[in-house]
């Protein structure tokens, strides 16, 4: 079974993609679908840049998405009442540096998603040499916030994920 | 247009309600797109028009065609991860060419959007020298 099901995550998803690709419950499709969901991973193996990393509280990283998803949402009304109504001088765009703990690779990529989905925050990079991130907010008011934000929301429940 | 007659009034209003919010949404980040002065504010605009923007729409779709059709048709989910995939990459891609041509541009760091990206001075004579 472990051999056959390497990643169980990624086959899951995969045989979900096709069901809902092609609308149907069919047997013949479901078939084709576990087909697909087996022998994906097994050729695609190889092209995996790091070692794998676990999940260790699937829960926990469905609740991070979920509370992701009302951040998103809130930011878009913030963003576009600052479009709106606010001068185009009185915007403070800048970077701001937040110290990172996390060092998991797939954890950084997962934080990265979730800030540059979330409208008014984009991410740079992390600055080299060091292990901070250089952060750009659309409407600066407390780079304080910020970080505590980020840190707090964001990358404590990351870390229990996926360093835990 | 077949269904649309006999759309119940509840799909009806989540239909348009989601439509309107999700055309002002777009409409807005177009907006920002058009008015904001520089770069770095430019691309927070159409970060709103993939979020909020699509997702509402995507939801109206949904619900359209299920109540039109009198079955789950939820296969709009899969655009709305694959824009959550791939948007967060490129708006990366788009920013980290932004600042590398920044730096390029100007020696010792750009300061006009906060102090991440000026660098220290190399000597002490270089720091009296910028006093």
């Amino acid at each position: 079974m472990k051999r056959l099901l390497p990643f169980p995550y990624l086959s899951t998803a995969l045989l979900l993609c096709w069901l809902l690709l092609n609308q149907s419950l069919e047997a013949a499709q479901v078939l084709l679908g576990l087909l697909l969901a087996i022998a994906i991973p097994l050729l695609t193996h190889s092209l995996l840049p790091l070692p794998r990393s676990h999940v260790r509280r699937p829960w926990l990283l469905f609740r991070l998405l979920a509370l992701s998803m009302v951040e998103i949402v809130r930011s878009c009304f913030n963003v576009s009442r600052i479009i709106l109504f606010r001068r185009a001088e009185g915007i403070h765009s800048q970077f701001i540096r937040v110290p990172l703990d996390l060092r998991d690779p797939y954890g950084l990529a997962l934080l990265s998603c979730l800030i540059n989905c979330t409208p008014g925050t984009v991410w740079a990079e992390i600055l080299p040499g060091t292990h901070d991130l250089a952060l750009h907010i659309f409407d600066l008011q407390d780079e304080q916030w910020w970080i505590d934000t980020i840190k707090t929301q964001y990358e404590r429940p990351l870390i229990d994920i996926f360093e835990g | 247009m077949n269904g649309l007659e006999t759309l119940p009034a509840w799909a009806a209003i989540i239909v348009i309600g989601m439509l309107v919010l999700g055309g002002a949404i777009v409409l807005i980040g177009a907006l920002g797109l058009m008015r904001l002065p520089t770069f770095y504010q430019r691309i927070h605009g159409p970060a709103i028009t993939v979020t909020l923007g699509a997702g509402a729409i995507l939801i109206a779709s949904m619900v359209y065609f299920t109540a039109a059709q009198s079955r789950l048709v939820v296969h709009e989910l899969l655009i709305t991860l694959f824009i959550m995939m791939t948007a967060p990459v490129v708006s990366m891609l788009i920013m980290r060419a932004a600042v590398y041509r920044d730096l390029r541009g100007h020696k010792g760091g750009f300061v006009g959007e906060g102090d991440v990206y000026r660098q220290a001075p190399d000597t002490p004579e270089d720091a009296a020298a910028e006093k």
